[in-house]
């Protein structure tokens, strides 16, 4: 049982790979930059592959498996333990952070091949996968919020990597301080959980909430205030309504960031947090609606964005917004196992789609904006192939990843709340619009740049491996579900409903379970809503944009408002930037500067220094050089002394 | 009202007119003859209380001597009217209260105090004068040492006023 | 014993010492102000020799001819710096005498 054991060497070894890049890869070969820092992460998911083989052979009893190293903070009974834990739901995070990492790190080489400060960048990315994984393998909230908070440091670290750049540096920042926000009311959401459990560990806050009387313990209320605060930094983390404005922005950092950061991990972070606590959300309805709501909310908020960008990121960005709302509403409904589904075939095609996205720049010599593209399938075939798989997988047509991951949350939320099944369906046809959108601009019709500028030429092989790798894992990645349609089981399902029953509040089971023949169960979800949304909206981008191109512009001509709001994202920074950072600044720089740091802070210690020497001036003055106030003041002093020897008494009596 | 009495109230009330004296006098050169008087009544005093040597000391060497060095400086430096000048203020209105308040308190701490009732009432000692055998006894037994710095005292103050008095050359 | 009460000598010694302190604090000749010190010496004097006639004791008388011949050494010295004083400053008024300030 090594790993199990010896679970700190899986965060370790990022960890030692950053140090060893950040401290000394200044004077290290490409090559050696390389191999601390794809070797590092490839021996994590080595010892990833030997903890799932040990894992296997754990009896149920032993499950969640944890891990104590040492005592990190007593402060009274505030105790925080430097503990790890092992479960189903660890397993699955862990296999999609250590092995889309480890494909991103190998992408990177050939992606930032040219670029300046190439081992800071691997240390940065090794750094963020070390806290990523302190994250997920957190066996208590507190050391969750470590990681938390250190994947929002390399996510500022890495979007603000082209440091001279002043988009890149207000991108890293407005990022950095968006999930600032969100991570206060986790922060207060621990204090409360704390102060209400007297423990930050998972598995003592989870056994108090079936003690004796389970529903008379903790009242509800609490538990919605927490789950509330707590869903707070997930918003933040995980760019859901409103505080997703940084999403976009952080496109400003390189595209592997983009791939591996905010797509497939740091903003998954929130659905991790969430699936974790699920006994305590479970136990607070209004809660969980309010994450279902959010989600759905956000899904179809999103997605109306990315149905008029032009920046081949930004539409990925907003993609990225959307699909994590569906995560959330799966969660929200009570379907935490398909929320997770889909959390792990997003990390597969999105972080595809991001990764290709790369090579497609890379191909156009460093140029971002579809309008400048056209007609590349034939000029880039792998990655053409590759990103086109991923779209289909995003899109939720049948025998793809994200078809039996979507669907399931889709079906979970009809038989919840049918407005909210309603945004995820809508969302998902403009999903699979603007994704075919992305396509047909993209790869399709002809060149709209000028071919002797621009020499389009495949990526290097260290680039498009990676994309094959993903591209098999979108395609296959959903058949873990597959079965169930047809009358076998949801492996996925299976292997984490233990995670999910286990501190389950009694009399509520798991999301409702279709109880159809096996025949017509596959039959509906081939006919269901979902895949005849997706379908029309292949088929609407095909006439949009293949068909009848002049369709899009002459709709945007018809719809100018709508089109121009939509298009400035609804002016939501604006609108930020107005009623938040402006009084904001102000009162920073009127009160806070002026008032309080020049005139308390300031005043108070130039006062005390204008104190003394106007007292000392004044002092001064009795040296007049006169004898005969001198002479005075002797006799002053005597008559002191005198009175104070004999006694007021004398004169009294 | 015995002849002791007398004797005091008259010098008493001399050396209070000889200092009031002192502080109005316009010249100091009356300032000077009035401690003199000052001094003489206090001679009277000194044998008064049976000091026959210290009056005698006091009459040659203080009044005698000191009180002529300083008519002669006086005369010397031909210090006349001096002016009016009150550069301080505090001295101008601090000074004469506190004096007051000074005399007032002391007199009174003196004439009530538990101390001076004790020593007033106080039994014990002759009325007879001390010796001057006695007195110079003391002096070269349990003072000598006293005795012989003050010797280089004076030899040193000498020295210092021959110093400072003489003119450059 | 004497028969006049020690302390009518020794109220006499506190009027006559506040009345050197107020001439010290109130005139302005240098000369003048050190005779009242002068003054002050004499008052404490009187007060040594009382104490002397009270308790019967020497000490006092023998402190009173130390106090006399300090004094006498005391007023030379004054008495020069004076001198050297008037030499340099051309006048006796103490509030002339103002250089040492800030």
């Amino acid at each position: 049982m090594f790993i199990l054991d010896h679970l700190w060497i899986i965060i370790a070894l990022p960890l030692l790979g950053a140090a060893i890049n950040g401290l000394l890869g200044k004077n290290f070969s490409k090559p050696i930059v390389n191999s601390v820092g794809i070797g590092s992460i490839a021996l994590a998911f080595l010892s990833f592959a030997e903890l799932v083989r040990e894992f296997t052979q754990l009896p149920a009893e032993q499950i969640p498996w944890v891990k104590t190293y040492f005592t990190w903070i007593t402060a009274g009974q505030f105790k925080v333990d430097f503990s790890l834990q092992v479960d189903q739901l660890t397993i699955i995070m862990l296999g999609v952070v250590t092995f889309v990492s480890l494909l991103v790190h190998i992408y990177s080489t050939g992606y930032m091949a040219h670029e300046e400060g190439y081992y800071r960048f691997f240390s940065y990315l090794n750094l963020f996968v070390f806290f990523m994984l302190t994250l997920v393998l957190a066996a208590n909230v507190v050391l969750m919020f470590v990681g938390w908070e250190g994947v929002g440091l390399c996510s500022y670290l890495l979007v603000g990597f082209w440091f001279l750049k002043q988009s890149a540096i207000s991108a890293g920042k407005k990022a950095f301080i968006t999930t600032r926000i969100g991570d206060f009311g986790f922060t207060i959401g621990i204090l409360l959980l704390f102060w209400t459990f007297k423990s930050v560990d998972f598995g003592t806050i989870f056994k108090q909430l079936i003690g004796a009387q389970p529903d008379a313990l903790i009242s509800t209320s609490v538990l919605t205030t927490i789950c509330l605060l707590l869903f707070v930094g997930a918003v933040g983390k995980s760019a859901q309504l409103p505080l997703y404005v940084w999403l976009p922005d952080a496109m400003e950092g390189p595209t592997p960031v983009s791939a591996l950061i905010h797509a497939a991990t740091m903003v998954t972070a929130g659905v991790y947090m969430v699936a974790r606590m699920n006994p305590l959300f479970s136990r607070a309805p209004i809660a969980m609606f309010v994450v279902a709501l959010i989600g759905a909310l956000t899904a179809f908020y999103a997605a109306t964005i990315g149905l008029v960008q032009t920046d081949i990121k930004k539409v990925l960005a907003y993609s990225t917004v959307s699909q994590l709302g569906y995560m959330f509403l799966g969660l929200g409904v009570g379907a935490y196992a398909s929320g997770v589904f889909h959390l792990m075939t997003h990390a597969f095609f999105k972080g595809l789609l991001f990764l290709s996205a790369g090579s497609v720049i890379h191909a156009m010599g460093g140029d971002q904006e579809m309008p400048h593209m056209g007609g590349l399938r034939t000029k880039i075939p792998i990655t053409f192939w590759c990103m086109f798989i991923a779209t289909f997988a995003i899109a939720g047509i049948p025998g793809f990843a994200g078809f039996f991951s979507k669907d399931e949350i889709l079906e979970a939320a009809r038989a919840s709340n049918p407005f909210l099944w309603a945004l995820g369906l809508i969302g998902a046809g403009f999903t699979s619009f603007y994704m075919f959108r992305l396509i047909f601009l993209t790869f399709f019709g002809e060149p709209r740049y000028d071919e002797h500028k621009v020499h389009v030429h495949e990526s290097p092989y260290n680039m498009t491996v990676p994309l094959i790798f993903l591209a098999i894992l979108s395609t296959v990645g959903g058949w873990a579900a597959a079965p169930h349609l047809v009358g076998g089981t949801d492996y996925f399902e299976k292997f984490l409903h233990p995670v999910f029953a286990m501190y389950a509040p009694a009399g509520v089971e798991g999301p409702p379970e279709a109880v159809e023949a096996p025949g017509t169960m596959l039959f509906h979800a081939l006919t269901g809503w979902p895949v005849i949304i997706a379908l029309a909206g292949l088929l609407i981008a095909w006439w949009f944009y293949i068909k009848s191109p002049q369709t899009p512009k002459k709709l945007a001509e018809s719809l100018r408002g709508p089109y121009t709001l939509v298009l400035h994202k609804y002016y939501v920074d604006e609108l930020y930037n107005a009623v938040i950072i402006q009084p904001l600044l102000w009162i920073s720089t009127n009160v806070l500067w002026h008032v309080v740091d020049e005139g308390v802070i300031d005043g108070t210690v130039n006062g005390v220094a204008r104190v003394s020497r106007d007292t000392g001036s004044e002092l001064r003055e009795i040296q007049s050089g006169n004898a005969r106030s001198y002479a005075t003041w002797v006799v002053i002093g005597a008559v002191g002394v005198t009175v104070l020897m004999l006694g007021l008494w004398g004169m009294v009596r | 009202m015995s002849l002791p009495f007398i004797v005091f109230f008259v010098c008493a009330f001399l050396a209070v007119l000889g200092a009031l004296t002192l502080i109005l006098a316009r010249e100091p050169i009356h300032s000077a003859l009035a401690l003199v008087l000052v001094m003489v009544s206090l001679a009277v005093l000194y044998l008064l209380l049976g000091a026959e040597f210290i009056a005698a000391v006091q009459v040659i060497v203080y009044a005698g001597a000191i009180m002529v060095l300083f008519v002669f400086v006086i005369m010397l430096l031909n210090a006349g009217i001096e002016e009016r000048t009150d550069f301080s203020k505090l001295a101008k209105y601090a000074g004469l209260p506190l004096g007051m308040f000074l005399i007032l308190f002391l007199a009174h701490w003196m004439a009530h105090s538990f101390i001076g009732q004790q020593i007033a009432n106080g039994v014990g000692g002759t009325n007879a004068s001390v010796s001057t055998r006695d007195l110079s006894a003391q002096l070269f037994q349990k003072y000598l040492f006293p005795f012989e710095a003050t010797s280089i005292l004076i030899l040193i103050a000498i020295l210092g006023a021959l110093v400072l008095a003489k003119k450059d050359e | 014993m004497s028969i006049v009460p020690i302390s009518y000598y020794l109220v006499l010694s506190a009027i006559l010492f506040g009345l050197g302190i107020v001439a010290f604090v109130f005139k302005r000749n240098i000369i003048t102000i050190f005779m009242a010190i002068e003054l002050m010496l004499n008052a404490v004097n009187l007060a040594f020799v009382a104490f002397a006639r009270a308790h019967n004791q020497l000490d006092g008388l023998v402190f009173v001819f130390f106090v006399i011949v300090v004094a006498a050494a005391e007023s030379a010295v004054g008495l020069a710096i004076i001198i050297t004083l008037y030499q340099n400053r051309q006048t006796l008024n103490i509030e002339r005498i103002n250089l040492l300030k800030f």
